[in-house]
């Protein structure tokens, strides 16, 4: 802990000697230490894929936004409040999109959040090492390599036909497809991510805690509930997140079982479509400048979103982390 | 440092082999677009291969992608489902023209539950596809089918979520025959649809079709036969009712036709055309010397078209393609006449 602190106090006083931002410094110092010359290249190398990243991310970024500038000038904010998407006309409002993106992402991670923690419970205190665990800890990795394409088969045929079921029952439009299909979809999809990172920082809880907490005569309920779920609660939520941020993202198997439909949703039961639906559904086709860059402008609104969504994670990551001294 | 050189000299080498070989050779021609005539094209193209040599490179982008790459120069043609619009052709670099390849038709396939026939008029499409149709057995679509007892039960429509030129032919024909849904809806490759349910691709559509009971939407025509879906009869402008069929289709387009070939024949004049067909088209330059392009290489463009609106029309059945109608075939044959390099023509 000590020696903790004195390298901050150190790192702090390099950073007040010099007054450029860190990551030039550190550039700086590379430069000029000396090194043998495969340290040299390879350190070169690794520097240079770092940079890379981050000026790639950028000028995705840029690019996004210079070719969305026609849409960008013709509608302004309006882009964000219009509910009529029409490319004979070229009348783009974004809206119906978002929504039907939020809606089905959001049902998703509800559907998800008691699957995934209880999952993540049971794997990372229950049952650690077994056949059992072995082969439900294999089948969730599984389910996190599935093409996306293979869960909107089994959106088709399995969850459309369910879904239908219930809407004759209750007497409504038999569609089968639409915004609670695509939900249900999505959130078998989500949850290996939530689980497997929710069961791993289960698993770094340390046993000492848990074995006082046992010897102080808690019943494995209250460890659970008083001792792993305060501790892992970062962790869980951020894993939450992290499957949001794919939710929000997934476009083939959401496209095969939503219903396509650019309207303003107004039921769960309704087709809808989403940001990354639509893009799919119309890029190929769009011939006008405006339509093609009002599509471009839905890919930067998911960008903004989704970087919002991982910023959130990290946040909430570091401040429900449970400090043990 | 020299290590570091030596590796950006390797680098940049690279980089030049690799462009050098981007710059496809003369017996090589480049071609994106539509999706549609895609089988058909690959076939063509591989045949032509075996027999001339020269090899194409086809890649089924859609229409929109191959008029964007056409636009760029990065191709050397460009395949379409709907024809360039005025505006359009003003926003090329340079005048472009419009060979017709072959012909397609979009059906009207249904799911009705031990219905097997089923006529169409032009107003009931139109009311079905704006919403104003809900229930089968309405008084309009009975009295159509005499012979059927149509179900009480709500009608699901369903359309292309994709762009496509489907949807541009399907949509053409709506403007066509009704006022209503040419100001509500209008013509495209993607409209905003007034009701109804979305299914990405000819499979989205019919699969969409297939599972829900009481439901139709439109199919290409190669795709409902192959799939042997049912399809619906439609009355034609002459009052008849005509099966989809590729013979119907090419019927639909033995009309007087344009010089430009930039036409639209839904709604035929024919008599016993079935009405919602279409051409589909390979966009070229007219002038072929740009962008430092040889003279053998538009040689061998121009030879190419030449024989698919000829000897390449006989695959076009055997793979549901509707082959082009007579009149089409010398206007084409006049089109491809007209492309030229430096101002001369390359066949007479």
């Amino acid at each position: 802990m000590k020696n903790e602190e004195k390298k901050q106090n150190h790192n702090q006083e390099i950073c007040h000697l010099n007054p450029d931002s860190e990551i030039f410094f550190r550039i700086r110092a590379f430069f000029r230490t000396q090194h043998s010359p495969a340290d040299f290249v390879f350190r070169t190398i690794l520097l240079f894929s770092g940079i890379m990243l981050f000026l790639l991310i950028l000028s995705i970024f840029c690019s996004l936004i210079i070719n969305s500038m026609p849409s960008i000038k013709a509608f302004g904010l309006k882009f964000f409040t219009g509910t009529v998407w029409d490319p004979v006309f070229e009348q783009f409002g974004a809206l119906p999109f978002v929504a039907g993106t939020l809606l089905t992402s959001f049902i998703a991670i509800i559907i998800t959040i008691p699957f995934s923690i209880a999952i993540s419970i049971y794997l990372g205190e229950f049952s650690k090492s077994g056949a059992y665990s072995g082969l439900l800890k294999n089948s969730i990795d599984l389910l996190a390599g599935v093409p996306s394409v293979v869960y909107g088969f089994f959106g088709i045929f399995v969850i459309v036909p369910a879904v239908r079921y219930i809407q004759i029952r209750f007497n409504i439009a038999p569609y089968g497809v639409g915004i609670l299909t695509a939900s249900i979809v999505l959130s078998v999809m989500i949850i290996p991510f939530a689980a497997s990172l929710g069961r791993e920082i289960i698993e770094m809880i340390p046993s000492e805690i848990k074995q006082a907490a046992y010897a102080l005569g808690s019943t494995r309920y209250e460890v659970v509930r008083h001792v792993i779920f305060p501790y892992a609660k970062s962790g869980l939520i951020a894993g939450i997140l992290l499957a949001l941020g794919r939710a929000i993202g997934e476009t083939m198997a959401v496209t095969m079982v939503i219903g396509n439909s650019n309207m303003m949703p107004k039921t769960i039961f309704a087709p809808a479509n989403t940001m990354a639906s639509i893009i799919a559904n119309e890029f190929t086709e769009a011939v006008s400048n405006l339509h093609l860059s009002s599509l471009i402008e839905i890919g930067v609104v998911l960008f903004i979103v989704t970087t919002i969504i991982s910023i959130a994670g990290k946040i909430i990551i570091r401040k429900f982390a449970v400090h043990i001294s | 440092m020299k290590k570091i050189k030596k590796l950006v000299v390797g680098l940049a080498g690279l980089m030049l082999i690799f462009s050098a070989s981007i710059k496809a050779a003369d017996n090589e021609l480049i071609g994106a677009g539509a999706t549609f005539p895609y089988p058909l094209y690959s076939k063509m193209f591989d045949v032509y291969n075996k027999e001339q040599g020269i090899k194409i490179n086809y890649s089924a982008i859609g229409s929109g992608g191959g008029i964007r790459q056409l636009k760029e120069k990065t191709v050397d043609f460009g395949g379409s489902d709907a024809f360039l619009s005025e505006q359009q052709l003003k926003e090329m670099p340079a005048n472009v023209v419009h060979i017709p390849i072959c012909m397609g038709a979009v059906v009207l396939a249904y799911n009705l539950p031990g219905i097997s026939e089923l006529n169409l008029t032009p107003e009931i499409i139109s009311d079905m596809f704006l919403g104003k149709i809900k229930k089968w057995n309405d008084p309009e679509l009975q009295k159509a089918n005499p012979k059927v007892k149509l179900p009480d039960a709500n009608l699901i429509t369903v359309h292309r979520s994709d762009g496509s030129g489907t949807t541009f032919i399907f949509t053409d024909y709506m403007s066509k025959i009704s006022d209503e849904w040419k100001t509500k809806v209008g013509t495209g490759t993607s409209v905003n649809w007034p009701s109804g349910l979305g299914g990405k691709g000819n499979p989205g559509v019919a699969g969409l079709i297939k599972q829900i009971p009481y439901s139709i939407g439109y199919v290409e025509l190669i795709y409902a036969l192959s799939n042997k879906i049912p399809v619906a009869t439609v009355q034609n402008k002459s009052g008849m009712f005509v099966k989809p069929s590729l013979s119907s289709t090419s019927i639909a387009g033995d009309i007087k036709l344009p010089d430009d070939m930039r036409v639209s024949i839904t709604n035929t004049d024919a008599k016993n055309g079935y009405p919602i067909s279409g051409f589909t088209w390979i966009l070229v330059y007219k002038e072929q010397n740009y962008e430092n392009r040889s003279y053998n290489k538009a040689k061998n463009l121009v030879n190419l078209l030449w024989w698919m609106i000829h000897q390449g029309q006989k695959y076009a059945t055997e793979l549901h393609y509707a082959p082009l109608p007579k009149q089409a075939v010398v206007k084409a044959e006049n089109l491809i006449k007209s492309i030229t390099y430096n101002g001369k023509k390359i066949i007479e």
